[in-house]
């Protein structure tokens, strides 16, 4: 080997180089990369031709340059002109700046792709190589569509040499990847695969990278690569390892075989299970790499034991991918356990990264739980944080019911010292898993009280609102979490306070007398945040709902000049609104208004939403991937402070409204005590909200969806900036609530929020339909852009007209002044018949944030009734007509609303069937006929209700000659009763 | 690859990256491994990447790749590269791969080929370079 001179015969660029290095300060080198870059661009710019070599040295000065980090905004034109060279190296260092420098959209582009094609067309090999080489660097769409026709030529070439072969798979991969369309598929495919048993390693490993890319988008094609990866990788890998050994004789490194692996690992779904043989070798071969690492190392470098690590884990992660054979996977498993207690801290984290996986696969995981010891060791003895982090993630997959206790303790104290980069993600790790696993409530109360002791700081909001929601779910444990928070409340502050007060917010506790109750709460609220005092005193007024003997106290509490003159508008205004609602209202109205809290739909935790946000795209375990929902994020939209969007009015203007009469559009009177909880909180409707503070997103978290939360609209997971007009968004989560209300009705108020109130008229005949819709502006702010569109769920692309129904729409105004009502005319046709009601999207800019939700539109099957009398004879006729199981469905149900004969007449006339007397011969029962007029077909329908006023229940029974038809009726009137 | 002051002395990318957000790319690449003392292992999570670095006396050579890359196999790619310059360098020093950077480049090329691991024999990788150096010689 000659010893290799400085420089090697660049003189200028060594002296250039070594002054650099000389340059005592920042400066200096800066002042030295000017003058030399003045020099080459006076060069550059001469008279003079300058030679091949200069142009070399020079273009090789600039890339040093550019590799300190300065821009280089001239020479690729002398770069270019080095392509035309005949000497290789000038050629070399002309790509070279080209694949460094030159980025996708140069103009440059158009002389480079000359230079490549003459190279291309040289048959010299190298030249060729670099010409290659280049593309795939590049890889721009220009590039493309000047070579993409080439490239497979050469590729599948006889004479081509085993290098350029190499290098035009290769660069037909990158070519793929940036824009598989200017790819041709042709016969030349079938060729590719024949690669395959290239004797040259290269060329393989090439091939498979191309392949394994191109099976991705036609599986079909290249069916036949399977058999011959099985069988080469068969080769490579059994013959008693005499080739990879001999390999790694010649000093070649096995990392081609890993890559080899990994490849065939991502085949592996295009293996259909009859190919028993392929498969039978694949495994044998499998068994055969994890014998072989058992075997003691035959020499002591640690490459070598290095190379044998890398092959193990990619048959593993092979293994895992494939998962469908228990043996080796248990087997995989056992090997992964040794390496935890290897000295070496790479394999250690490797180790545990992939049993992560393991542990996902249904086959593994008790092969998995045997290691819990030395994982939960790992997790307290490990030096290095990021194999700690592996350890704990590890502990999370591999957790199940029976050693959630275990682990979560494990985890628990392991808080207590862990760093601080980990800590949130382990406190979300123990809260899901304490939650997922409980088995009593209790503990899973004490485990996340220990939780909050030992890392509060690290409690996000989250976990807070999953364990308020899930202990106001639970009425068993209400009182065991009330007196737990009580008894351990003296070391609780900070984040946890709040968490207390807003127990002590919804449960009335029978631990301690009310005024020792109150007492406690009262004695750190001077300590509190102002969130947590604002919380405090909706505390307080909900005390004097519950206990009437504390009234007194509380009322002076809130009369106190502290309160009353706080500086915080917000701690102002509740102190003001709950002291004169304690005093104004009678009992009935405070305890409507203080209603405790009814239970939480259940609904995904937000905490592994944010778990999972945590993790990101990309940087998330295998685990995690598989897991991993898009949508999910969204479901939980409103536990995310949302930011405001409503400015603050001036606090003082509309105190007192809170007593004027109610809201101009009063509520449907089904709405909820919550929603008018709401309504204390942010004042009457005619004022706009308030700034949602995060205690105000927060009790608007504890509501139930209600239709007046101010926050359902902020709620609303659309907050994205104008979205297009074609994404609609999922209807907002009250929808289905709203649109029940309608069944039986056709005119009145479908929706209202803080902004907008929207009403309903409409009317039916046949398959006919007209619905007039108004918007209230109940702002005084004009509302722009206000696009109201109607769209049939699962059709958003295609228009309307091919849905099942026809609707059309009027434009409206675009501007809705403020105060003012806009009105809609959609004409319905019913062309056939629907199950899923059209949506209603609403979207507008209010003070230049844009509002956007989507609501269900009252429009059901039950609409395009048309009632039928006959008789009792008939009736009976046409119902044994109907006797096919799939035509009937029936529900039993228990009432939600008294039972009243009157009331579920004058429900089932609004449903729109007919009512028959005198048909059933008990007369409580109500029958009912009518016939649903589509376009293309009637659908008949017999009705028949038996009410039970003992039982408090209902038995529905529908038949039509619809199987759909009948479940849809049946689940639609059983909501209304 | 980056010398302890976190100057690089190399760098190649196989996916387009804008040139001004490179610098501060490789700075930060380079902080989190500085930050890392021996006893830690060689991989780090960045951002959607996995960085896999070693270190040779006061040169850093890191890589980054995807998930789906084997972290193993790299770390040993990362030694047998620079055995490779060793030989080609007869014991190589920073200094030499700072002077030599077009050869440097040649080797990587003959080694990574649109971020494939495509040749890792030794002898082969140097062939072309060595003729070269003839051709030039002579």
């Amino acid at each position: 080997m000659p010893a290799v001179s400085k420089g090697d015969g660049m003189r200028g660029l060594a002296v250039f180089i070594s002054d650099i290095r000389n340059c005592k300060s920042k400066e200096a080198e800066i002042k030295r990369i000017n003058k030399e870059l003045a020099n080459i661009r006076s060069k550059f710019k001469g008279d003079k031709a300058l030679d091949g070599y200069s142009k070399k040295k020079y273009v090789c000065k600039l890339l040093f340059i550019f590799l300190l980090g300065h821009d280089i905004d001239f020479g690729h034109m002398e770069a270019v002109n080095l392509l035309s060279s005949n000497k290789y190296t000038e050629k070399q260092i002309g790509y070279l700046f080209i694949s460094v420098l030159v980025n996708s959209n140069s103009e440059l582009i158009r002389l480079i792709n000359n230079a490549i094609k003459n190279d291309l067309a040289s048959r010299n090999p190298t030249f060729m190589c670099l010409a290659l080489h280049c593309i795939a660097n590049v890889g721009s769409r220009e590039m493309g569509e000047a070579f993409a026709a080439d490239i497979p030529r050469i590729l599948v070439a006889g004479d081509s040499m085993d290098s350029v072969k190499q290098s035009a798979a290769l660069c037909l991969l990158r070519l793929y990847k940036a824009s598989p369309d200017l790819v041709p598929m042709g016969e030349w495919t079938a060729r590719v695969v024949h690669l395959l048993n290239d004797q040259h390693m290269g060329v393989v490993t090439a091939a498979v990278s191309l392949i394994t890319c191109l099976c991705k988008k036609n599986p079909d094609d290249f069916k036949t690569c399977i058999s011959l990866a099985v069988s080469r990788l068969s080769r490579v890998g059994t013959p008693s390892s005499s080739l990879g050994r001999q390999e790694l004789g010649h000093g070649h490194h096995p990392s081609w075989f890993a890559r080899w692996a990994g490849h065939s690992a991502r085949c592996v779904p295009f293996v259909s299970p009859e190919d028993a043989a392929v498969k039978g070798r694949l495994v044998e071969c499998l068994e055969t790499v994890l014998n072989k690492a058992q075997e003691p190392p035959k020499s002591k470098k640690v490459q070598h034991s290095n190379a044998k690590n890398a092959i193990l884990f990619e048959t593993i992660s092979l293994i895992i991918h494939y998962d469908s054979e228990p043996n080796l996977l248990v087997r995989a498993c056992n090997q992964l356990g040794q390496f935890l207690q290897h000295r070496e801290t790479n394999l250690r984290y490797l180790a545990l990264e992939s049993m992560c996986t393991l542990a996902s696969s249904e086959f593994s995981h008790e092969a998995v739980k045997t290691h819990i010891d030395t994982v939960i060791n790992a997790l307290k003895t490990e030096r290095d944080v990021s194999v700690r982090q592996r350890a704990a993630d590890l502990l999370y997959a591999m957790c199940d019911r029976s050693n959630a206790k275990q682990i979560v303790s494990e985890m628990l104290r392991y808080l207590e010292t862990a760093d601080y980069a980990i800590r949130e993600e382990i406190v979300l790790k123990v809260a899901i898993l304490a939650e997922k696993y409980a088995v009593d409530y209790s503990w899973y109360v004490d485990t996340i009280l220990n939780l909050i002791r030992i890392a509060g700081d690290y409690v996000s909001e989250e976990v807070w609102y999953r364990v308020l929601q899930i202990v106001t779910n639970r009425d068993d444990v209400q009182g065991y979490a009330a007196k737990t928070v009580f008894e351990v409340r003296a070391p609780l502050e900070g984040v946890s306070g709040r968490g207390q007060w807003s127990l002590a917010l919804l449960t009335p506790t029978p631990v301690h007398s009310p005024p020792v109750q109150f007492s406690l709460l009262h004695s750190k609220f001077h300590l509190c945040s102002v969130a947590t005092r604002a919380l405090l005193l909706s505390t307080y007024i909900k005390f004097i709902n519950l206990f009437p003997e504390t009234k007194a106290t509380i009322q002076a509490v809130l009369r106190a000049g502290s309160q009353l003159r706080n500086a915080d508008v917000e701690l102002q205004q509740r102190a003001v609104e709950y002291l004169t609602l304690s005093s104004v209202a009678s009992t009935d109205v405070l305890a409507t208004v203080l209603e405790e809290m009814p239970p939480f739909p259940e609904r995904e935790s937000s905490i592994l939403a944010k778990l999972k946000r945590k993790k990101g795209p990309g940087a998330g375990s295998a685990l995690d991937d598989g897991r991993r929902d898009p949508s999910s994020n969204d479901i939980n939209g409103g536990v995310e402070p949302t930011p405001s969007t409503v400015s603050t009015p001036s606090p003082s203007a509309d105190l007192l409204g809170l007593r004027a009469a109610p809201p101009p559009a009063a509520p449907p009177a089904s709405a909820g005590a919550g929603n008018l909880l709401v309504d204390v909180f942010d004042g009457p409707a005619a004022q706009p909200s308030l700034g949602p503070t995060p205690e105000e997103a927060f009790l608007s978290e504890l509501e139930p969806p209600a239709p007046e939360s101010p926050m359902a609209l902020l709620a609303d997971p659309a907050p994205a900036a104008d979205p297009g007009p074609e994404d609609i968004g999922p209807p907002i989560p009250e929808a289905d609530e709203l649109l029940n209300k309608f069944v039986c009705k056709n005119n009145g108020v479908l929706f209202e929020n803080q902004l907008l109130q929207i009403g309903v008229k409409s009317e039916f005949r046949q398959n006919l339909g007209r619905m007039y819709l108004f918007y209230g502006n109940k702002t005084s702010v004009q509302f722009q852009n206000f696009s109201p569109t109607v769209v049939h769920p699962g059709d958003l692309q295609t228009h309307i007209l091919s849905g099942p129904l026809a609707v059309q729409t009027k434009r409206v105004a675009a501007q809705v002044d403020g105060g003012a009502q806009v009105q809609q005319v959609l004409n319905i046709e019913c062309l056939r018949d629907f199950l899923t009601p059209p949506l209603l999207s609403v979207r507008f800019r209010y003070g230049g944030a844009p509002q956007a939700f989507t609501l269900k539109l009252p429009v059901t099957i039950n609409k395009f009734f048309q009632p039928t009398e006959m008789a009792a004879q008939d009736f009976f006729q046409r119902w044994k007509q109907l006797s096919l199981p799939q035509q009937e469905a029936q529900k039993i149900f228990k009432a939600n609303h008294p039972m009243d004969a009157e009331v579920t007449k004058a429900k089932l006339l609004g449903f729109g069937s007919a009512l028959l007397d005198n048909v059933d011969p008990n007369p409580e029962n109500f029958v009912g006929a009518g016939i649903i007029q589509t376009k293309a077909l009637q659908v008949g329908c017999l009705l028949r209700l038996e009410p039970n006023a003992q039982a408090q229940m209902y038995r529905l029974t529908l038949r039509t000659s619809k199987e759909p038809v009948s479940r849809h009726l049946c689940e639609l009137l059983a909501q209304q009763f | 690859m980056v010398n302890k002051q976190g100057q690089t002395r190399l760098s190649k990318y196989y996916e387009h990256v804008d040139i001004n957000k490179r610098t501060l790319l490789e700075t930060e690449v380079i902080k989190s491994c500085l930050s890392r003392s021996n006893e830690q292992c060689s991989f780090i999570e960045y951002k959607d990447f996995k960085l896999i670095y070693r270190q040779y006396a006061a040169l850093f050579i890191v890589v980054g790749v995807n998930d789906t890359e084997n972290e193993m196999a790299i770390y040993e790619f990362i030694h047998n590269f620079v055995e490779v310059l060793d030989e080609y360098f007869s014991r190589v020093v920073s200094l030499m791969i700072m002077f030599n950077l077009d050869k440097v480049h040649i080797i990587l090329d003959e080694m990574v080929l649109n971020g494939c691991i495509v040749e890792t024999n030794r002898a082969r990788i140097l062939a072309p370079l060595l003729i070269l150096d003839k051709m030039s010689e002579s």
